[in-house]
């Protein structure tokens, strides 16, 4: 399908925005990223997300679409180049679709928990939580990639881009608190998968370099606690 | 043949969400009825991660969440009335206003009526709020799904009957007919309509049912232990 007008609004360091940003790459849709200012959102944001006020946005034609994977399934449907995004089965895609909602829900809530801990005991809990949601992940991979190397099976679907756009943070919440959350011995085919992730053709441009998404954390952090 | 059993409770509108829809399409189904409480083996096999109703189970596989119900329900029996349109920008709009009903508009509908203070009127103005916004996006049409049902307005459900009930027993109007006229119509048309007429749960016994729980849950509040939240 010839791409009309395709703008994505967003940001680099956000894991949310990287997800149709995969998407799209899959589909090889030529798009313009208009990058929002941190601490600031543009004309064009508060027009076309009016409930949320949040990025991503994908804009196709003048028509926006909001929520990182409703983007994520729309791209899917539109565009046929590429490979499905999707599993093609009913079943297969309540499962990726279950387990996506868990960790926006869940998985990823407690990410954010560990920094906000208050004390040892707390942290410690924290990072207790996210690694026993790990590992109901792992189970999960092993269920849905039946033997191969991604959630999606040969290639990246739904569910690796819904877990995977997070390892940039998880990789930072490891270094800043010196611990680690995916753990080899402990969710073996994980650890596995993320390095296939993130050198895959569709991510490796994107994914937010380590170091660089460590400095943005420090000066998030030094903000919030000045203000 | 196929097997679908239903893993639910009748008080609860997201199980009841998914009676609708499998009515609406016609399947055939066995309701497992669940107490909230006393959880069976059965369910917490099935749905290990959140031990919660609904759950479907369609031929031995569980399937658990309602919104991803919903959607599993409408690709696996294509015959009947469609719960999403073809169009992937309406799915997509239909998707946005499914999550934003979820996330958004119930808890901070069902906050509205259970906390006091600062609480309770930052959760009435957010209800407002969206309120607002889906007032707007029904403009002439009989349903959010247009001329009939569809998977918005199943997930409404629990605007046009269980908040009122609620509101009701917490003494607000945050949802009227004078406030928001074409909400107000999509409430009558939605009660009325086959289906979910026949199929609501007798609004005396839930009354009852919520009566006892906000009960429940103001005194709790009282001995300063925070809000109860609603069983799914």
């Amino acid at each position: 399908m010839a791409s009309e007008d395709v703008k994505l609004l967003g940001g680099w360091p956000s894991p949310y925005v990287m997800r149709p940003r995969i998407a799209l790459n899959i589909k090889s849709v030529n798009y313009e990223f208009l990058e929002e200012k941190f601490g600031s959102k543009s004309d064009l944001l508060l027009k076309s997300n009016p409930v949320y006020k949040k990025i991503p946005v994908l804009i196709h034609g003048e028509k926006p679409i909001c929520e990182s994977l409703i983007i994520v399934e729309y791209v899917d449907e539109v565009w046929n180049s590429g490979h499905t995004i999707l599993p093609s089965d009913p079943y297969d895609r309540a499962v990726a679709r279950f387990w996506a909602t868990y960790i926006d829900d869940k998985w990823f809530p407690g990410i954010r928990a560990i920094s906000r801990a208050d004390g040892e005991e707390a942290k410690k809990k924290a990072v207790e939580e996210v690694i026993a949601g790990l590992v109901l992940l792992e189970d999960a991979f092993i269920k849905c990639s039946k033997g191969k190397s991604f959630f999606g099976g040969d290639k990246i679907g739904y569910l690796d881009i819904a877990l995977g756009c997070f390892l940039g943070w998880l990789r930072v919440t490891e270094k800043l608190g010196n611990f680690a959350l995916l753990d080899e011995s402990k969710t073996p085919n994980l650890f596995k998968w993320a390095e296939k992730f993130s050198s895959d053709d569709a991510v490796k441009d994107i994914m937010p370099q380590t170091d660089k998404l460590m400095e943005f954390a420090k000066v998030l952090m030094a903000k919030s606690k000045a203000s | 043949m196929a097997e679908v059993k239903l893993y639910g409770s009748w008080s609860s509108p997201f199980s009841h969400r998914i009676e609708v829809a499998l009515k609406l399409k016609g399947v055939e189904y066995e309701f497992i009825s669940e107490d909230v409480h006393n959880k069976s083996p059965l369910l917490l096999k099935y749905n290990p991660v959140h031990k919660k109703i609904p759950v479907l189970v369609h031929n031995g596989k569980p399937i658990c969440e309602s919104l991803v119900i919903l959607e599993y329900i409408d690709e696996t029996w294509e015959e009947g009335p469609s719960l999403l349109p073809k169009d992937p920008y309406e799915r997509a709009m239909v998707r946005f206003w499914a999550k934003l009903l979820d996330e958004k508009g119930l808890p901070a509908m069902l906050k509205a009526c259970l906390r006091i203070g600062e609480e309770q009127e930052k959760a009435k103005e957010e209800s407002t709020e969206l309120l607002k916004f889906l007032e707007g996006t029904l403009s002439g049409n009989k349903f959010f799904g247009g001329d009939t049902i569809g998977m918005v307005d199943i997930v409404a459900n629990f605007m046009s009957y269980w908040f009122i009930i609620w509101q009701e027993l917490a003494g607000l109007q945050v949802l009227t007919k004078e406030k928001f006229p074409k909400l107000g119509e999509w409430m009558d048309e939605y009660l009325n309509s086959d289906i979910i007429k026949e199929n609501l749960p007798p609004k005396d016994k839930l009354t009852e049912y919520f009566q006892a729980r906000f009960e429940a849950t103001a005194a709790a509040n009282a001995a300063a232990a925070g809000g109860g939240g609603l069983p799914k």
